[in-house]
């Protein structure tokens, strides 16, 4: 195959007929563009299905274990869970699940850095930002599906499976908003991903910047004594977007779910300008 | 058409590109020499709007790159063999990029018809062959039909039948009318392809020339003479006219001279009246390439250690077996 060379003959390279346009204009080629290398790609597809598998297995283990172990739990555990049966059940799986968003995120703007595909994405769209835009919204749309996707079934599952001791139903106040919420906490999540891996642009320090903000920092900050302590760790992205899985605020959580949720997104919103700003101006 | 006017880039403390000015006509193909390290990529990544210059300005048709509505319809560039996801497929690379420019998925067949690779357009190109991987590239370079193409370095690790068919597409695209500007450190590759030439080193721009112009500006003619009895021919040489220097030979060979201003049946003519042995009589151009190496040779990035007298490309003095050196000879 590789010595088979065309025949130079036959190479009209285009001057018998000029390409036609196709139907879409403006940003919505960009969309279509984004989504293209968005599908075309196996990791994508990897990511989210083991998105599926980790939150729904671990929904399920987890809340079987709760159930498994109810009785010799401590009461005020126990209680906990009762008053807030749905986060237990979304912070179980998501806990793991959410890892695969935040490898996904990095990996769909390192990806262009590591292949030098960025190239030809910026020869094809020099202006930059629009490209960043495109590809931000497209990755978000897909996570908030798939998301919901993950959520719903994980709610009735563990739902199901915390029936006899904790009964939570999606028509309870909050509830709906909590699984709803935590899919659009996904997608913000990927987001902020993609945000540290268009700032660091190398996968493997992206995904360890991601993770030290998710898994690292919040243990960290609870280690700073008193009010101030306190507050760093509400105002944390990831401990902040979680609130949203939570059915109503409780007595010693300094931010609402929504609140919570808005300073997750501002956190990711200014993450998003700064990798915009260095798209911009950084040579690719 | 492509201007560059004054373009500067610094990486560091360090001058990649130094004021460099030139115009890139339409209508023939344009090489772009130096050696490597001379600012070549640079200057191409400049003139793409991918880095940014520290002063100056590049501009196709008149506009920056970033200005261009539908850059890939306008500009076609073939930069790093490698520039696609190994675990996408050529038509999945292409049709990204058509997207964006508002080409149908039939543009993106077509091109990969054009290079050949429509068996494997659906395979995931990490299991391309280098040159394969090249044609995908050429492929993109084509894919909105432009009327400019820049090419860096298309025929790096080809195998010879890829070089003649990049070097006949180059020339048609250029015979189409279309700007063509193509980068390479090899000289002998751009006599062959290129109309006009562009040369720099350490990046600034030492010749700015026709193809045609440049060969006969430097192709010095000669006659080596081997002899056992260099001497007594080197003086009645001179005494006819003619002008002698010493080559250098391998130990155990023959001595030699390199003459000019005297063509070879005289020299023979002078030999035999005078009953001096000769072992060769040859009559040489000097190589492209030294002429060319001659005019980068204070420019050389990273020069090699200065061995005595610098040996040119063409015969390296101590005969070792040649490997395939980066100034090899492609004919």
């Amino acid at each position: 195959m590789t010595s088979a060379s065309p025949p130079v003959q036959a190479t009209r390279p285009g001057s018998s007929e000029t390409p036609a346009v196709s139907g879409v204009t403006g940003f919505g080629r960009l969309l279509l563009s984004e989504w293209t290398k968005i599908r075309s790609v196996r990791s994508t597809v990897w990511s989210l299905v083991l998105l599926v598998v980790l939150t729904l297995g671990f929904t399920g283990l987890f809340t079987w274990l709760t159930i498994l172990q109810w009785d010799k739990s401590d009461p005020t555990q126990r209680a906990q869970i009762m008053a807030d049966p749905v986060s237990t059940i979304l912070g179980s799986g998501l806990e793991f699940g959410q890892l695969t968003i935040c490898v996904l995120g990095v990996l769909v703007i390192t990806s262009e850095y590591s292949t030098g595909v960025i190239r030809a994405s910026l020869l094809a769209v020099p202006r930059r930002i629009p490209m960043l835009a495109a590809k931000a919204l497209v990755f978000a749309v897909l996570v908030l599906i798939v998301g919901w996707l993950v959520t719903f079934p994980s709610f009735f599952l563990g739902a199901a499976i915390l029936h006899s001791h904790a009964p939570v139903s999606i028509s309870d106040p909050g509830v709906a908003r909590a699984v709803f919420g935590a899919g659009l906490y996904l997608a913000v999540l990927g987001l902020f991903a993609m945000g540290i891996g268009g700032i660091i642009r190398h996968t493997a320090g992206a995904i360890t910047g991601v993770i030290a903000f998710v898994l690292v920092l919040a243990p960290l900050t609870q280690l700073i004594p008193g009010k101030i302590g306190k507050y760093v760790h509400a105002y944390l992205p990831t401990e902040a977007g979680q609130l949203i899985g939570q059915a109503h605020q409780q007595a010693d959580q300094v931010l609402s779910p929504w609140e919570g949720f808005g300073v997750f997104c501002l956190w990711t919103a200014v993450l998003l300008f700064i990798a915009g700003y260095l798209l911009k101006t950084r040579d690719a | 058409m492509i201007e560059a006017r004054d373009l500067t880039k610094r990486y560091g403390d360090k001058l990649a590109v130094d004021h460099l000015s030139f115009t890139v006509e339409p209508g023939r193909v344009t090489g772009f020499l130096g050696p490597n390290g001379a600012g070549k990529s640079t200057t191409m990544r400049l003139i793409l709007g991918l880095d940014r210059p520290h002063s100056g300005t590049a501009t196709i048709n008149g506009r920056r790159y970033a200005d261009l509505a539908q850059p890939l319809r306008t500009v076609g560039a073939l930069l790093e063999a490698r520039a696609m996801h190994t675990g996408r497929s050529a038509y999945n690379h292409l049709l990204f990029l058509a997207q964006t420019q508002g080409l149908p998925r039939s543009r993106v067949d077509q091109v990969l018809g054009l290079v050949g690779l429509t068996e494997v357009a659906r395979k995931r190109t990490g299991g391309f062959s280098l040159g394969m991987g090249q044609r995908v590239g050429i492929a993109v370079a084509l894919l909105g039909d432009p009327e400019i193409l820049i090419l860096d370095e298309p025929v790096n690790g080809l195998d010879p039948e890829g070089i003649l068919w990049i070097r006949n597409l180059m020339k048609q695209l250029a015979s189409e009318g279309r700007t063509v500007f193509v980068s390479s450190h090899l000289m002998n590759e751009m006599a062959v392809t290129a109309d006009h030439l562009i040369v720099i080193g350490r990046g600034k721009l030492l010749a700015e020339t026709s193809t045609q112009e440049f060969i006969e500006r430097s192709s010095e003619k000669y006659v080596l003479v081997r002899s056992p009895d260099v001497a007594a021919l080197a003086d009645l040489i001179v005494a006819a006219g003619g002008k002698a220097e010493p080559e250098n030979t391998a130990g155990g060979q023959t001595p030699a001279l390199r003459v000019s201003n005297l063509d070879a049946p005289r020299i023979g003519e002078i030999a035999a009246a005078d009953r001096i042995v000769l072992h060769e009589l040859t009559p040489r151009l000097a190589s492209l390439e030294e002429a060319y190496m001659e005019l980068t040779a204070d420019s050389l990035e990273y020069g090699l250690p200065a061995a005595g007298q610098p040996a040119p490309a063409a015969q390296p003095a101590n005969s070792e077996p040649a490997p395939a050196t980066t100034q090899g000879r492609t004919e």
